[in-house]
């Protein structure tokens, strides 16, 4: 008789905290309450949350490291950057295409995405440094591929042993000529988690990259897309849309990226921000050098995908533009819309819990709403307080020894260059028509009240809330996919999709519902027990009772 | 039984010198003797060697990779003594630190400790101060059991010694290791034999022996000789041969009691002041 029977959980949030709370030693259990938050979901406040603060040493925390931020994920997505890690095998190899950023390999062949470049240091190296290794290493890759640029990145012993890259790097860009060649001190221990690899390489690529080449590009309506990696597919999808709707992105940072987008990024009028935690330094700083404005974007869910195309069209205002991606919306929506319809009858009242990066865990609410689905816990590994409580509150934020250790880029309006793409008028009129302009208000604002949000979740934690909230759905990376399934409840990878993708834009929201359709809705998750251990076939008892 | 002894103290307080020619003393007894230096600079066995003749393990280590035999890494000094010099980075690069624990762990592959050896007495002679993990090395997994401090009775010197126990207490309470006693290498301070042998009973040891200061010392030197070489009947050789007996039948091995920064300053108040 196969009924499905309906799960009934009832949890109360300041339950589950306290039980989270419970087995931690005091003063652990202090600086958790404080990145533990019940939303109130207030309108006009939200209480602040703790974020961006080390992990207590001994917790198994879901972070990364400053080099995993800066190589993996904002390097990494470029094709024709030729990456060289600066350290021991082992960091190379595990950055080695595991992100499922996916790129066009192009017409010029420049495409090194799928080679793995290492000095792959050795006990003389770090002994006696290491940078005639790496000047030979950046030489190698230079005779064998000629490419336009070479980046190297630092890993943990070349911060220790003090391996000057930065000078090595500078010598041998003089000495080539024709190959753009700079280093990223990136090294893994750096800042408390892979954020300050973010903002490391936003410094790096501004500084040698952004800016490089003048040449006019071609294009009506020109964009940059920042904070987008591709990962299984989804700039495709927007570059598609993009396409159809006559806009010109000139350059995504980074997915599917090449180095000419990079250098050519001020040739813009526009920079839409999707990740805001790993990209708004380069969105800030093309502000102030050239004049460029910025606004937030998401184009994760169908519906967010149609604001942010109608937000781009309202910028640059003309009305053929705005029929334009009117008539595209048309078109793409009616699909989604039968396939919502469908999913729905199967998903409406589903839970999910998030846990992912500085941006994700707060774009997927909306595909997860489209489904009727309802997010019961998020939270971000590596995020910053404005990414939670809206930017309104980054002149309020502490400046610790970890944030002061990471360069702060002091930015200049550019003398030749500095072009405000708009009056001034132009902005006030555009903003009493309640445009927004930099202006991210975080995930707390989106959620409902009573849910739980938690920085920087654990292990212990993440079994312990699934174990008391049973979601139907746990979403975040490849170290929880296993622990989360070994307890019976499906898991969805959102930093590398499985092997899925992609989610992002119309086609994306399509997939996405059937992929969480087929999840939460699969029976193989009721067969965790094996039938012995609920009806045991045989049963007998001791002699002796 | 092998004695392992490493020598410690402040910079240009006279460490190798005092080393080698206190090995020197303990050669002219008949004791055999292996030197390692610790020090990048490779200069712990000059005086033993006659110049900087030897090849340090870490250069042979880069030329030769992992065939390194012992030949290429140990010399023969004055007196049979076997002198070895760890070596190290040019500076400003690298981490030496990380190259003395790659050659001591060298020496102890190829054998150069084994008991087929026969050695008397194995001396570390370590770079400056206790700087990180690497030059505490001599001091960590019993590979040095003894070890003294050269110091004088500039204040310095005294802050070096004390911060030296620290280390020593550190690893002492895991390990094997034991404070055998200050050598004073005299700089002819005030009241400097008084205010060490004072500093000495503070942190629960002995002073050794004082070396009085003498332009024997810089003689030898420039002819690239231990004293006892050079000229073994003048008197700093008689000094150097009572430093290496003293050694010899040293008892005293103590977990040092580490001074704070207080009691430093009062007792060269105290001391300084007496006259």
């Amino acid at each position: 008789m196969a009924t499905t029977k309906k799960k009934m959980v009832q949890w109360d949030p300041a339950h589950v905290k306290a039980e989270l709370l419970s087995k931690y030693p005091t003063k652990v259990a202090r600086k958790r309450s404080k990145q533990i938050m019940i939303n109130e979901a207030l309108e006009n406040e939200t209480p602040e949350i703790t974020a961006n603060v080390r992990t207590t040493p001994g917790i198994i925390t879901m972070r990364g490291c400053t080099y995993a931020g800066c190589k993996g994920v904002i390097m990494g997505p470029t094709r024709d950057i030729v990456n060289i890690v600066h350290g021991p095998i082992g960091c190379s190899f595990y950055a080695w295409l595991t992100r499922r950023n996916q790129t066009d390999a192009g017409t010029d062949g420049a495409n090194y995405m799928n080679y793995c470049f290492s000095t792959d240091m050795q006990d003389s190296d770090i002994i006696f440094g290491g940078e005639k290794k790496l000047a030979q290493a950046i030489q190698e890759a230079y005779d064998l591929f000629h490419p336009r640029s070479i980046a190297v990145f630092a890993t943990c012993p070349v911060g220790l042993i003090g391996d000057d890259i930065h000078t090595v790097t500078k010598r041998m860009k003089e000495k080539f000529g024709d190959c753009n060649v700079y280093a990223f001190s990136c090294e893994g221990y750096k800042g408390v988690s892979q954020s300050a690899g973010h903002h490391i390489a936003n410094n790096q690529v501004f500084r040698h990259i952004v800016g490089e080449n003048d040449a006019e590009k071609p294009g009506k309506y020109k964009i940059n897309l920042l904070g987008e990696y591709n990962i299984g597919g989804d700039g495709f999808e927007i570059d598609r849309i993009f396409k159809k709707c006559g806009i010109t992105n000139i350059a995504t940072f980074s997915g599917n990226s090449t180095y000419d987008q990079f250098a050519s990024a001020h040739k813009a009028d526009l920079n839409a921000v999707m990740c805001h935690r790993s990209i708004n330094y380069v969105a800030d700083m093309l502000e102030t050098k050239y004049g460029i404005p910025w606004i937030k974007v998401n184009f994760i869910g169908a519906d967010a995908t149609a604001k942010s195309l109608r937000k781009i069209a309202q910028y640059f205002g003309d009305q053929e533009f705005i029929d334009q991606v009117e008539a595209v919306i048309a078109e793409e929506m009616p699909k989604v819309l039968e396939a919502r319809a469908d999913v729905r009858t199967r998903t409406e009242g589903k839970t999910a819990m998030m846990f992912l990066g500085g941006s994700r865990a707060h774009h997927y609410q909306e595909l997860f709403a489209e489904m009727g689905m309802k997010v019961i816990s998020a939270g971000y590994e590596f995020a910053h307080r404005d990414d939670y409580e809206g930017r309104q509150v980054i002149p309020d934020l502490k400046v610790d020894a970890d944030s002061r250790n990471i360069e702060e880029l002091e930015v200049e309006a550019d003398e030749t260059r500095f072009k405000p793409r708009k009056s001034v008028e132009e902005i006030k009129a555009l903003e009493d028509a309640g445009y927004e302009f930099k202006k991210y208000d975080g995930l707390l604002p989106d959620m409902d009240k009573d849910t739980l949000i938690i920085d920087d979740l654990n292990q212990y934690e993440a079994e312990k809330m699934v174990e008391l909230m049973k979601p139907d759905i746990f979403c975040a990376g490849i170290k929880e996919k296993y622990s989360i399934q070994k307890l019976g409840v499906p898991m969805k990878q959102l930093h590398s999709y499985d092997s899925g993708g992609p989610y992002a834009g119309f086609k994306g929201a399509v997939n996405f519902y059937h992929e969480i359709d087929r999840l939460v809705n699969s029976k193989v998750w009721s067969y965790m027990k094996a039938p012995w251990q609920n009806n045991p076939q045989l049963s007998a008892s001791y002699g002796c009772e | 039984m092998m004695r392992k002894v490493a020598i410690y103290g402040k910079g240009g307080i006279g460490k190798s010198t005092t080393t080698q020619n206190t090995v020197a003393g303990l050669a002219q007894m008949g004791k055999k003797i292996m030197v390692v230096g610790c020090d990048p600079k490779a200069d712990s066995t000059r005086l033993l060697l006659g110049g900087l003749a030897q090849k340090s393990v870490l250069d042979s280590l880069r030329e030769e990779g992992e065939d390194v035999l012992l030949e290429n890494i140990r010399k023969k000094g004055y007196g049979d003594t076997w002198c070895v010099e760890s070596g190290g980075p040019e500076p400003g690069v690298g981490c030496a630190g990380r190259g003395i624990i790659t050659s001591i762990n060298m020496l102890e592959s190829l054998g150069a400790y084994a008991e087929s050896e026969a050695l008397d007495y194995a001396f570390y002679d370590v770079l400056g101060d206790v700087v990180c993990g690497g030059f505490a090395m001599p001091i960590r997994d019993g590979k040095a059991e003894e070890i003294y401090i050269v110091c004088s009775g500039e204040m310095m010197a005294m802050y070096a010694a004390n911060n030296i126990c620290k280390g020593i207490m550190k690893f002492a309470q895991s390990g094997s290791v034991r404070l055998g006693g200050l050598i004073c290498n005299s700089r002819a301070v005030d009241n400097e034999k008084e205010m060490i042998e004072e500093l000495a009973k503070m942190l629960g040891t002995q002073m050794i022996y004082f070396v009085p200061r003498d332009n024997d010392v810089q003689r030898a030197e420039i002819n690239r000789k231990t004293v006892i070489e050079w000229n073994p009947d003048v008197i700093q050789a008689e000094h150097y041969r009572g430093l290496a007996r003293a050694i010899d039948e040293n008892t005293n091995f103590v977990i040092p009691k580490p001074l704070e920064i207080e009691q430093l300053e009062k007792l060269l108040m105290d001391f300084g002041l007496m006259n």
